[in-house]
């Protein structure tokens, strides 16, 4: 966990202060309904559909046990017990008071948690890899790096009121698991091959520093006009992280479209200048940034990592050991749960493992305050009281005892936590959709539901494989629906509710699905995807050709030829005009 | 009429013209085609025709430190309390507030955060450095 120094702690709790002050305001009639508009929303506090939504912010996913005691404590005083964590991840509540919402900062700020710039057109939590910190093929730890942004990024007061809201990734692994491919920036530590003379700097005292640096995406995202970042420098060492931030928001800030909502994010600009021309501006801004007074230091890079706590590890016993305790869980649900929610640590004996909090039957990424605490219980009896948000909305113990699997396991399938399909077909992520949300045309849940209880058989979804399957309630896109191997998009038709189903998208590296066809009504699409899995089974060549592999090889005509080819004899009408994308 | 803050202070403005030229940037504007100008500006002006529009931060940033702009720099149009902590330490140091804000009111608003990670044109250090030194 990083732990806040008092200069943290005392902006958090002026914050808080402040935001009472605007609500006191507001409630006064002092604010106009705009005015408060704008200032709530840097505050992460929509008015949604039912009742206000308050996003909390868990910096880049990273949680302690004590934190999420305080989140299901909140989530039973000042909501229905329960919350919703978010594919950025965040957690959300969706139906606090607003006259209750400056009581509730207050009380996240006494365990250094707070909801700034969680909403708003400013630069947002900055998410990155759960595992950072603890994943065999690390370069760095993203989550100093994160730190280090979250730092720069909060209430900088030049880039408080950008073009649109702004979403930074960080991964810090040799695999990608933060998707920079589709954020406004995108992050990805490298190590300098030495190709790049003007940039073999000293960085003084620690050498593991000297040859770090960032490649630089710009201009991805979701939402209704999805687009892959383009690598505007293969290397950035790592002292100029900040400044050259600062040059990317500067030209966004400046030239970025304010005139039409849909068209001001930065990828935007960065297609109507082409890659080469907004690049060339960025450097021509960077030029006067360069080597300024927020140029990164050493010791500020070792400050931070040293407010970070560690886990002691202990040193593993033998092999024979570890193996010796594994057996002790011979149930094949144990070992299709190994298979899925084990994930490899760096660290001899440990093993990180996924909490699935996708259960059939419950939303995605909800959780009751109930569950909270048992989660928190787990954290602490198992890995050093912290835990990890994923932008999967599943949680994350990061190092947990090889030998404690078994245990943890027990405990996690009394919980309904220990779903085995982590990468697999039911682990979907959805948007909390038209139950929720304002801006929903359709609903996301109940189809996340039908899907996962019509692929309930654990065999079947073994043999079906690695499968990304993302559904989101409208063209905003927060369920990602763009980069899910199968996406789902809820769209409005004169009133009614229809699913148009895309195919082929992937996180990492990026590609974006392409629409199958006419949408569906709600009760069609489990058979949708029903015959997208049977036709994928006939093509595979083996099972380790996964679903997107089969989509980028054949394409996508085989794919719709098995949905809409019974169209006329099936028991569902299926002769819809198509939706535009 | 609207309330003048400078140097932290309600002032009322002498309405004699001022020596020199009065600048009036508009979010768009180019700065370098102004450039030659500034030296001989009595003040330059940046408008803030909507709350949101955040342009005139980076124009302030840019005047004070690409241009060396050291004259009076005066925020117009949708200039409020809450926004007034980001103008100065953006470079403003003049504030034309908008109507119906409470001048007295508006003044607790620079003080709300004591501190900033950023450098800025309150603290040209960024925290680590102030921090380091």
């Amino acid at each position: 966990m990083y732990r806040y120094d008092d200069i943290d702690q005392r902006l958090v709790d002026e914050r808080v202060a402040q935001f009472r002050d605007q609500t006191r305001r507001f409630m006064a009639g002092e604010l106009s309904e705009e005015q408060f508009r704008a200032l709530r929303l840097r505050n992460g506090l929509y008015i949604q559909r039912y009742a206000p939504m308050l996003r909390i912010a868990i910096p880049y996913g990273l949680l302690s046990a004590r934190q999420l005691r305080k989140l299901a404590a909140i989530a039973r005083k000042y909501d229905r017990g329960y919350g919703h964590f978010s594919t950025r991840q965040n957690l959300q509540l969706n139906w606090p008071k607003l006259e209750d919402v400056p009581e509730i900062l207050a009380e996240l700020a006494t365990v250094q948690m707070h909801a700034i710039q969680t909403s708003g057109n400013c630069v947002r939590n900055v998410t990155t890899d759960q595992l950072a910190g603890v994943a065999a093929d690390e370069i760095v730890d993203s989550f100093v790096w994160c730190e280090l942004i979250r730092q720069w990024s909060t209430f900088n007061p030049e880039f408080s009121f950008l073009p649109r809201k702004f979403k930074i990734a960080v991964n810090g692994a040799r695999q990608d698991r933060a998707a920079v491919g589709v954020h406004d920036i995108g992050l990805r530590a490298v190590r300098n091959s030495g190709s790049e003379p003007e940039f073999q700097e000293r960085s003084g005292s620690d050498p593991e520093l000297e040859d770090v640096g960032f490649r630089i995406l710009v201009g991805g995202g979701l939402g209704r006009t999805p687009m892959v970042g383009h690598v505007i420098r293969e290397f950035l060492p790592w002292r100029h992280l900040l400044t050259y931030l600062e040059a990317i928001l500067r030209v966004y800030n400046r030239h970025g479209r304010r005139d039409n909502i849909h068209k001001a994010r930065i990828k935007i600009l960065v297609k109507e200048l082409g890659p080469e021309r907004f690049r060339d501006q960025v450097e021509a801004e960077w030029a006067h940034l360069k080597d300024g007074p927020s140029t990164l230091i050493p010791e500020e890079i070792a400050r931070v990592e040293s407010r970070f706590t560690r886990p002691s590890y202990e040193k593993s016993g033998s092999d024979q050991d570890i193996s010796q305790s594994e057996k002790s869980g011979s149930d094949p649900i144990y070992a299709a749960w190994r298979r899925r929610n084990v994930h490899a640590h760096k660290v001899p004996g440990y093993a990180a493992v996924s909490l699935s909090l996708k259960r059939t039957g419950v939303a995605p990424g909800d959780v009751s305050a109930g569950e909270m605490e048992a989660i928190a219980d787990l954290a602490e009896r198992y890995s050093f009281g912290e835990l990890r948000v994923t932008h999967e909305q599943n949680l994350v113990l990061a190092d947990v005892r090889r030998r404690d699997l078994p245990a943890l396991w027990r405990e996690a399938r009394a919980l309904g936590l220990a779903t085995p399909n982590i990468g697999l077909l039911t682990n979907i992520i959805s948007c909390p959709g038209g139950d929720y949300c304002a801006l929903a045309n359709a609903k996301s849940i109940p189809v996340a539901q039908a899907i996962q209880s019509r692929f309930e058989d654990l065999d079947h979804l073994f043999d079906i494989g690695e499968l990304d399957l993302n559904i989101s309630g409208c063209m905003n896109a927060c369920g990602h629906h763009h980069v899910g191997h199968i996406g789902i998009l809820g769209v409005d038709k004169n009133g009614e509710e229809f699913y148009q189903v895309e195919i082929g998208g992937a996180q990492s590296p990026a590609a974006l699905g392409k629409v199958i066809g006419p949408a569906f009504a709600r009760h069609e699409v489990p058979d949708v995807i029903e015959r997208l899995i049977e036709c994928y089974l006939e093509r595979r060549d083996s099972e380790a050709e996964r679903f997107v592999d089969v989509v980028h090889r054949i394409g996508i005509p085989p794919f719709k030829e098995r949905v809409y080819a019974n169209a006329h004899q099936g028991p569902s009408h299926r002769s819809r005009e198509p939706v535009p994308a | 009429m609207p309330t003048l803050i400078k140097g932290r202070r309600i002032v009322h403005e002498n309405l004699s013209l001022p020596k020199g030229e009065v600048l009036r940037l508009e979010p768009a504007d180019d700065l370098a085609l102004v450039a030659e100008r500034l030296p001989h500006a009595a003040r330059v002006e940046v408008n803030f025709p909507k709350f949101g529009d955040g342009r005139g931060y980076s124009i302030a940033r840019l005047l004070r430190s690409r241009y060396g702009y050291r004259g009076e720099l005066r925020a117009v149009g949708e200039v409020t309390r809450d926004l007034l902590a980001y103008m100065e330490a953006c470079g403003f140091d003049a504030f034309l507030l908008r109507d119906g804000e409470d001048p007295a009111r508006a003044l607790a608003g620079f003080d709300e955060l004591s501190e900033a990670y950023q450098a800025s044109a309150v603290r040209p250090l960024p925290l680590f450095r102030r921090r380091a030194a």
